[in-house]
């Protein structure tokens, strides 16, 4: 190889250079996040893995089944208690706090959906 | 296989035709199985022959409105004038419920429902010796919901269409705010969000059930499709109460109330020139 001397050390610093995020943040990743869950209600509208995989699309799938077909009535059954299919209104009745259940995951992921735009958070 | 230019020709020939007209022989037999579907694909068309085509699909209930309802309004501005606080509670208590901001600007205005003169909301009234009490008289206006939408037809996105029950909706999550709606729309009956709608709203007193809209959006009276949805009078009905000065229900209903309240009364429309077969009727 004609410039070996040249080119294998540039090598190993390039591959250093492109990799530096991960050895340079080794040990520093952040704690998986523990959204808090409401104490006074254990049962979801699906079981937990389903909500935690797709609560978004389940929220897009409400909104066009109210929106488009007016489906504003009370027929999502959790438990004995009827809900409506409403992030506002089914949720946030539950989850009580945006900070602590919604944002921790999200800013974790670095998710930032446009939900609260429009939609009110419940006061805390 | 011998192949002369003539034989070429033929089939050449042969092919083209088949190739050109086929299409058109398919799309033929189709149409003339189904008119339905003939006529789905012929939204222009259906607005040059607006009565006809109006009359076919609400009779026959067309593929958008399978329950075959037609939510509809008739405002008695004879009650609305015995009552003068009338307009101004209706127009507030409609605007709270739904977090409808105030700006001070009105270039930033936002109205779903609101006062307007005679002329202003009837242009085609082109009387300039009307009597005193037309021209005294305050209209309230808010939208529509035609049945035959020319701001659904502008939409690009889909965003605001036409519900089964034949409310003219808003999907505040697809609307890409180009206002094409607005251009369409021949009643003004739509608001552009120039601003953060919560900078107009005081949020201690605000309807937590109900969202708010976010800048750059058009919004509009919904028909209170959150109330109506759950069996309830929509919020300006409801102020109403006993005056009776706005009458809701199903215009394709004949035993309902708001058809008798038409089959006694005269009653006109909007702009009927526009073709948009309104909903919301004014007894004068």
């Amino acid at each position: 190889m004609y410039d070996g001397g040249k080119i294998i050390p540039g090598l190993i610093i390039f591959v250093l250079f492109i990799t530096f995020p991960v050895w340079y943040n080794r040990g520093n990743a952040e704690a998986v996040p523990q959204p808090e869950l409401p104490k006074h209600f254990k049962e979801c509208v699906l079981p937990q893995a389903d909500m935690r995989a797709k609560h978004m699309q389940l929220l897009n799938q409400w909104r066009d089944e109210v929106l488009r077909n007016g489906d504003w009535g009370f027929d999502v059954k959790i438990g004995n208690a009827k809900y409506q299919k409403s992030l506002m209104n089914t949720c946030m009745h539950c989850h009580t706090s945006k900070k602590k259940f919604c944002d921790r995951c999200h800013a974790y992921a670095s998710v930032k959906p446009y939900c609260w735009d429009c939609h009110f958070t419940p006061v805390e | 296989m011998d192949k002369n230019r003539r034989d070429f020709l033929k089939i050449a020939g042969a092919t083209t035709l088949a190739g050109i007209g086929g299409p058109t022989v398919v799309e033929r037999l189709i149409s003339g199985s189904s008119p339905a579907q003939a006529r789905a694909g012929h939204g222009t068309e259906s607005a040059d022959h607006g009565s006809v085509t109006h009359a076919a699909t609400s009779e026959h209930g067309g593929k958008d409105r399978p329950t075959g309802k037609r939510l509809g309004m008739v405002v008695d501005l004879r009650q609305l004038k015995k009552h003068p606080e009338l307009m101004e509670k209706i127009t507030r208590a409609c605007h709270a419920e739904h977090n409808v901001p105030h700006f001070p600007n009105r270039k930033d205005e936002i109205k779903w429902i609101w006062a307007t003169e005679f002329d202003k909301a009837f242009t085609e009234h082109s009387n300039y010796y009307k009597d005193t009490l037309t021209i005294s008289n305050e209209v309230l206006v808010f939208c529509n919901h035609c049945d035959e939408p020319p701001c659904v037809k502008a939409c690009p996105t889909r965003a605001t269409f036409k519900t089964k029950d034949g409310i003219v909706a808003m999907d505040y999550h697809r609307c890409i705010g180009c206002r094409f709606c607005m251009a369409a729309c021949p009643y003004g009956s739509r608001s552009f969000n120039w601003r953060d709608p919560r900078g107009g709203l005081d949020m201690n007193h605000i309807n937590r059930h109900f969202p708010t809209r976010m800048r750059g959006v058009v919004e509009k009276c919904n028909f209170c499709a959150e109330r109506v949805g759950l069996g309830k009078q929509p919020k300006c009905v409801e102020v109403c109460g006993s005056t009776r000065a706005m009458i809701f229900g199903d215009l394709n209903d004949p035993s309902s109330e708001i058809r008798k309240v038409l089959k006694e009364n005269f009653t006109i429309q909007r702009k009927p020139s526009a073709g948009t077969h309104p909903s919301v009727f004014y007894i004068v």
